[in-house]
């Protein structure tokens, strides 16, 4: 009998001890502080008509062209630039911390904390449904996460309609994000597949990384609406969308072709590359005031 | 008697299955593959790749201004090399293929034709520049090659529960641009890139590829960035070019 129950805890700590192992090369540590590299395109730094790499539709550049960062003294617009695709398309690193369940210890959710902009998102990692379509939309959305292949994977619904861009491009309320977030020693890439069927034509892909931290990130609360000076029932500032005078801007200053500023979905492959080569020509070079790597950035 | 010989069925499974995850360990680390790494493959890799330049466009589809190396961190070493760059010259001196080596040729735009060239060895074709890498699992036997725009990549599995992903390390380089526009990584930069698959609607697959570039004397520190291609079908759209130095 001894002997049995010797056998059956034997038996149960292998069973864990396999059961562990297999889990741990199929998930990493997320949590801590991620540090942003500046290596791939940020928005902080875009023009206001600069939909390159964007596969929009029709309505969506329209809409897009129509924008006047002026809607940012309004209340209810102030926060719209910054849903949760800004999460790979800022300037900001990543601090993530974990939530466990007090009794299993198990990790019921991240948090990917708020930064100066964008606010806090939070992805559930413990099969809790999804909410109701009807349930409350908000900047960060929803997101239901589960370990995939050794990488992260996530989705988030339910966001606020907004911008996809901080410049105007827009996204609805019925977009969904698929994220994947790989680790590889000290760099994390999040990519972002953001897909809407109004104003997508092809879903919009990004990745970023990320390298961590040593000293914690400290960022600050997320957006925070105030009163910027426009009264409500004032009207929305906005553009005709053929009268942008800001249209042109961007292909002027790195003599881009404008469909590909426009965010025209053939422009995103590389067939297209070969039909512009005989007509590109690239701009001089920067001379004066280039700013720290020639970047034209004080030129504009 | 059934009771015991049921424990003893389930102890020998999960034997196997602790041995199992072992014998992956020890393949990690070096120890003795059990098989080809074509047998030991976590993710497929092979077909058509079409690059969806969503990112850096403004670096990648078109030739930026000379002297614009913004978001690289070119050290001061290199400055001299960027504002000096001379596509004229470089067609005349047979180094038109600069912009196309190992640190840089994943982010040209263009296709990927990925195929096993043998169980050990994975053979990576560009359209963009008609280039090849090989990636091997196995150490070389002979003695070192001259350096080359692909130089010598060294490759490994890391399987993950359900997946996992592929990572290469690229040495024994020629000097090459990491942009275009002359922008220069030296012949002691090593790439490091990892290769992870994911899911996209309608059964496509996405193929990223996190690559970090690290150059003791052109950067400042590591080039990170992770370009993306889609799943193609099939070859159709495969449209091999040369290597130009100035598109």
């Amino acid at each position: 009998m001894l002997i049995h129950l010797v056998a059956r805890r034997a038996l149960g700590a292998l069973l864990l001890v396999v059961l562990a192992a297999s889990t741990a090369s199929a998930q990493f540590d997320f949590a801590g502080s991620w540090a942003p590299l500046a290596t791939e395109d940020v928005q902080n730094d875009s023009v206001p008509v600069d939909y390159l790499g964007l596969a929009l539709t029709d309505e969506a550049r329209t809409r897009a062209l129509s924008y006047d960062e002026s809607q940012k003294s309004m209340v209810e617009r102030q926060c719209a630039g910054w849903g949760a695709a800004y999460l790979v398309l800022g300037p900001f690193g990543l601090r993530v911390t974990s939530q466990t369940d007090p009794v299993t210890n198990r990790i019921v959710s991240f948090t990917i904390g708020a930064w100066e902009d964008w606010n806090e998102m939070v992805i559930w990692m413990d099969d809790r449904p999804r909410p109701s379509d009807h349930a409350l939309h908000t900047q960060a959305g929803f997101t239901l996460g589960r370990w995939e292949g050794g990488a992260l994977a996530a989705r988030t619904t339910h966001v606020k309609a907004g911008f996809i861009r901080k410049t105007g491009v827009p996204l609805t309320d019925e977009a969904t994000i698929d994220w994947r977030i790989f680790r590889h020693g000290d760099v994390v890439t999040v990519l972002m597949v953001a897909t809407d069927p109004v104003y997508l034509v092809e879903p919009e892909i990004v990745s970023k990384s990320f390298r961590l931290s040593r000293t914690p990130l400290d960022y600050r609360a997320g957006c925070v609406t105030g009163y910027e000076g426009r009264e409500p029932g004032d009207s929305v500032p906005h553009f005709a969308p053929d009268r942008n005078p800001f249209a042109d801007e961007f292909v002027n200053l790195y003599h881009l072709p404008r469909e590909a500023v426009l965010g025209y979905p053939e422009t995103l492959y590389p067939e297209y590359r070969k039909k512009i080569r005989d007509t590109y020509v690239p701009p001089p070079p920067c001379t004066d005031s280039c700013g720290a790597a020639g970047n034209f950035v004080v030129k504009r | 008697m059934r009771r015991g010989l049921t424990a003893a069925a389930l102890t020998l499974v999960l034997l196997g299955a602790l041995a199992g995850q072992t014998a992956v360990r020890a393949q990690q680390q070096g120890g003795g593959p059990a098989s080809a790494a074509r047998d030991r493959a976590p993710i497929d890799l092979t077909g058509y790749w079409v690059s969806y330049v969503t990112e850096n466009w403004r670096y990648r589809m078109v030739t930026p201004a000379k002297g614009e190396y913004r978001r690289i961190p070119s050290s001061r070493a290199a400055l001299p090399l960027i504002n000096a760059w001379d596509p004229a010259a470089d067609e005349r001196a047979g180094n038109q293929c600069k912009s196309y080596g190992a640190g840089a040729i994943m982010s040209v735009p263009g296709r990927l034709h990925i195929t096993w060239q043998d169980a050990d060895t994975l053979r990576v074709e560009t359209d963009a520049g008609t280039q090849t890498r090989l990636f091997r699992f196995a150490p070389r036997t002979t003695s070192s090659s001259p350096r080359s725009w692909q130089g010598e990549s060294a490759a490994t599995w890391e399987p993950a529960t359900g997946g996992g992903s592929l990572r290469v390390v690229t040495s024994n380089l020629r000097a090459g641009y990491l942009r275009k526009n002359g922008v220069p990584y030296g012949e002691r930069a090593t790439v490091t890139e990892h290769f992870d698959v994911a899911p996209l609607a309608d059964a496509g697959r996405l193929l990223l590829v996190t690559t970090i570039v690290e150059d003791p004397e052109y950067l400042t520190g590591p080039y990170i960035v992770s370009p993306h291609f889609k799943k193609e079908p099939d070859g159709s759209k495969w449209d091999p070019t040369p290597c130009s130095s100035t598109w």
